[in-house]
């Protein structure tokens, strides 16, 4: 029982980060009929926002220790940053210690800014295009994406921890009555999964209740009716395409002190966000929630030691299987919508 | 080119050669390989030779490849006289006076292996059948070296591998044209299992997460065997998939097995993710078994500690070579260890070109080169057998590893191996591990049957 328990805490944080980059995807395929191989890059992007808020909260002045050398042999320059000098050295290390949380600010805008870019700058002349041809040049532009970030940053991951006060783990064993350190989960993925369920909250309220999102789901509907009225549905659908990337970011920008940054991490969660986005049905937003954990579960439980003895590297294949499994059973998938990717 | 060009190039060139080859007792040494620069895919013509750096320049350990290019790049200007020599000055053997190898002006190519077995072959190929290029060397994978060492015994030139910690390299996959001067899984093994039962006791029980390759099966193989030989329970042993990047699913189920140890057999980016999760769990500040809960990461590289940051603090492993040893240092038992001349050239040489130390993969493919260098020298020919027969039980001294022997039954490196451990107070983004023991080669010895495997014969292609 305690087993099962914490895998599925496992697969709470994997699936929140699933579910948000697949909310995303699912917003800009069921807006703009654009199959985004470039969405992964999103994600990455936010990440090294994260990394980014950081260097620069601690750009540096050098000062010469006298006392002690460097590997040279030569007097040791120790970096101090420009924080230090302007808010004093403990208010500096406490904004350089949140500079994660601090980062979700920093990254809205340029997010925005990544989103609009792409979106009227390449996307948008491949509306009209057959999928092949956007799969083909937003997985280009992935590509181009990770290596100006590897440019920069370079290949190694690049540490970027969570703020000292969640640090550790809870013990929720010991609060349920189990053996204490039997389920354990660290403080900072139960915030990832808290954020992650504030933002599809957040998304979902957008467009249920707002006059803004109203339209966008009428012309998810019929874009061609709600253009007849005299709506400038492109516009929105360009809007709807730059809350998809912060949402991507956002998602990135949390999921630093998981695994540190590094220039491939968009690739690594992109194929998979697919399986996720059509397990839950091409254009369902609710689907691609649910899938998001479904399979992030799904996946922490094929990940135990009992399992991987029974059926050793099913870990590796669990999401592939029960997406074929879906697909043949339901294939439309768990909550998609009849018309989508049919014609 | 294609590969055809090659065998079509050396039997014009070399036939005759080749057959008086076939027809030489193996009585006879190098010397008489040595008699002339032909008879061997590229031989070299004019007065250049060039040598291939196969090295990551993308992919997840291009940042190591760029260490390792550097490393290349500043032996090709001490092997030509540019620089301040770095540790030709050391070395014990004098074969090497800056007028590049063999009176020859060294000049160089690279290929991009992206740590992929593959692209590193079609790399090494290219670089051989199109450049020319006498001799192969760098990677940053055991799967990559186990290749292209491959390739190389089948092209007929040299390959002197770059930072490569298998056991098979240079066990079951061992060919005669490849040589490696990096350590291997089972000294890892041998020279941390004496430091963590003094560190953490003889009653621990281990649960270790496994990288799903090569690298990791003999990783893990090595420190449950030396650790079980201490007294060491191994709990369990999880193989984790090479392209894993969350490894919470891996990690929850530890403390429940009832392990007091987590051995994360795991390098690159699955160390920095595994270790990051590790400590994110809380792992090390809980007691089981009445003990302090440890974690240990057996090969250790600078380059990988710095994305882990803070994370590494107080964790043991093993590395090949560390820049501190140019400094000196006392280990936390109170042995004074003297600076090491070898590495205080290297290290001044490097850091004042580059403005940073060294990493172990630099180190080793500097050795290497020069280590071919010299071999070349001896030899008096380019002549791969000959360079191997130079190569085969050479001793030697002065590249910052202490006293070493290039051993001929499997053509591996014997010397000493650093057991080290994340530093708590670190002063730079550099100084991130602390040597807390120079385990003695004579610990980390071992019979070359063991891995089993077999060199074959050595090719000099053409």
């Amino acid at each position: 029982m305690d087993a099962i328990l914490l895998q599925i805490l496992n697969g709470l944080d994997k699936g929140s980060a699933y579910a948000l980059i697949a909310l995303g995807l699912t917003l800009i395929f069921g807006t703009l009929g654009v199959v985004n191989f470039a969405h992964g890059a999103l994600f990455m992007l936010g990440a090294f926002c994260a990394v980014t808020l950081n260097r620069i909260l601690t750009l540096s002045h050098e000062v010469v220790d006298e006392t002690r050398t460097d590997f040279l042999g030569n007097p040791l320059k120790v970096d101090v940053p420009y924080v230090y000098d302007i808010l004093g050295e403990a208010a500096g290390n406490a904004v350089i210690d949140w500079s994660v949380p601090l980062a979700i600010l920093f990254s809205i805008p340029i997010m925005i800014g990544v989103g609009y870019a792409m979106e009227r700058g390449l996307i948008k002349h491949f509306y009209k295009r057959p999928h092949a041809d956007q799969i083909l040049v937003t997985f280009g532009l992935a590509i181009v994406l990770q290596e100006i970030i590897k440019y920069f940053f370079g290949a190694n991951p690049i540490p970027t921890p969570a703020p000292a006060a969640f640090a550790g783990s809870f013990d929720f064993g010991a609060m349920l009555g189990f053996d204490p350190n039997t389920i354990i989960y660290p403080y900072w993925r139960l915030v990832y999964f808290a954020f992650a369920m504030i933002i599809i909250a957040a998304v979902f309220a957008f467009l249920q209740f707002t006059t803004f999102g109203m339209v966008v789901r009428a012309g998810m509907a019929d874009r061609e009716t709600v253009g007849l009225l005299g709506i400038d549905i492109d516009k929105r659908f360009t809007v709807m395409f730059a809350i998809a990337a912060v949402v991507a970011g956002l998602a990135g920008v949390m999921y630093g002190p998981i695994n540190a940054p590094n220039y491939h991490m968009g690739m690594d969660f992109l194929v998979l966000s697919f399986v996720v986005v059509v397990v839950g049905g091409m254009g369902s937003l609710p689907g691609a929630v649910l899938a998001g954990f479904l399979l992030g579960i799904l996946e922490s439980f094929a990940s135990m030691a009992g399992v991987l003895e029974v059926l050793p590297g099913i870990n590796q294949i669990i999401i592939y299987l029960v997406a074929i499994t879906i697909l043949l059973t339901r294939p439309r998938g768990l909550m998609g919508r009849k018309g989508v990717m049919e014609d | 080119m294609s590969k055809s060009d090659i065998s079509r190039r050396g039997v014009l060139r070399t036939g005759a050669a080749v057959g008086a080859g076939l027809a030489t007792p193996t009585i006879f040494t190098s010397q008489v390989w040595g008699g002339g620069h032909t008879g061997f895919t590229n031989a070299p013509q004019g007065d250049t030779v060039t040598l291939g750096f196969n090295v990551p320049q993308s992919g997840a350990y291009a940042d190591e490849g760029a260490d390792e290019l550097r490393a290349y790049e500043l032996a090709v200007e001490h092997l030509n006289g540019g620089g301040d020599g770095g540790m030709l000055n050391t070395f014990s053997s004098k074969t090497i006076d800056g007028t590049g190898i063999l009176g020859k002006k060294v000049e160089y190519v690279t290929g991009d292996t992206q740590t992929k077995s593959d692209a590193a072959r079609a790399s090494a190929r290219s670089m051989i059948e199109k450049d020319g290029a006498i001799m192969i060397t760098g990677g940053s994978s055991s799967g990559v070296a186990v290749a292209v060492q491959a390739l190389c015994q089948e092209a007929g030139v040299i390959f002197m591998a770059g930072l490569t910690h298998s056991n098979d390299t240079t066990g079951k996959d061992k060919k005669a044209n490849g040589f490696r001067h990096f350590f291997n899984s089972y000294m890892s093994g041998a020279a941390l299992a004496p430091v963590l039962a003094k560190a953490y006791g003889t009653d621990r029980k281990a649960y270790h997460l496994t990288a799903d390759y090569n690298w990791g099966y003999t990783t893990q193989e090595a420190v449950q065997t030396s650790t079980e030989a201490l007294g060491w329970e191994t709990v369990n042993n999880v193989l984790t998939p090479l392209t894993q990047t969350d490894f919470s699913s891996y990690i929850a189920p530890v403390l429940q097995s009832g392990a007091d140890v987590l051995v994360l057999n795991h390098y690159g980016g699955n160390m920095v993710n595994s270790l990051t999760n590790a400590v994110q769990f809380g792992l090390r500040d809980k007691m089981v078994n009445d003990k302090n809960f440890e974690i240990i990461v057996p090969l250790y590289s600078r380059l990988m500690a710095k994305g882990a940051g803070a994370n590494v603090k107080g964790i043991f492993g093993s590395t090949n070579w560390h820049w501190s040893l140019a400094q000196g240092f006392t280990t936390p038992d109170g042995t004074e260890v003297a600076p090491d001349a070898g590495s205080a050239a290297f290290v001044k040489s490097f850091g004042e070109k580059y403005g940073f130390p060294p990493s172990q993969a630099a180190h080793t493919c500097y050795c290497q080169t020069l280590l071919y260098a010299d071999a070349v020298n001896r030899a008096g020919s380019f002549n791969p057998c000959a360079v191997g027969e130079a190569l085969k039980d050479f001793e030697f001294d002065g590249l910052g590893n202490g006293p070493t022997l290039y051993r001929g039954d499997d053509h591996q490196c014997f010397k000493d191996v650093l057991v080290v451990r994340g530093k708590e107070n670190p002063t730079s983004e550099f100084d991130l591990l602390e040597v807390v023991e120079v385990t003695p080669v004579s610990q980390v010895t071992y019979d070359a049957s063991i891995f089993g495997g077999d060199l074959g014969t050595c090719n000099p292609g053409a």
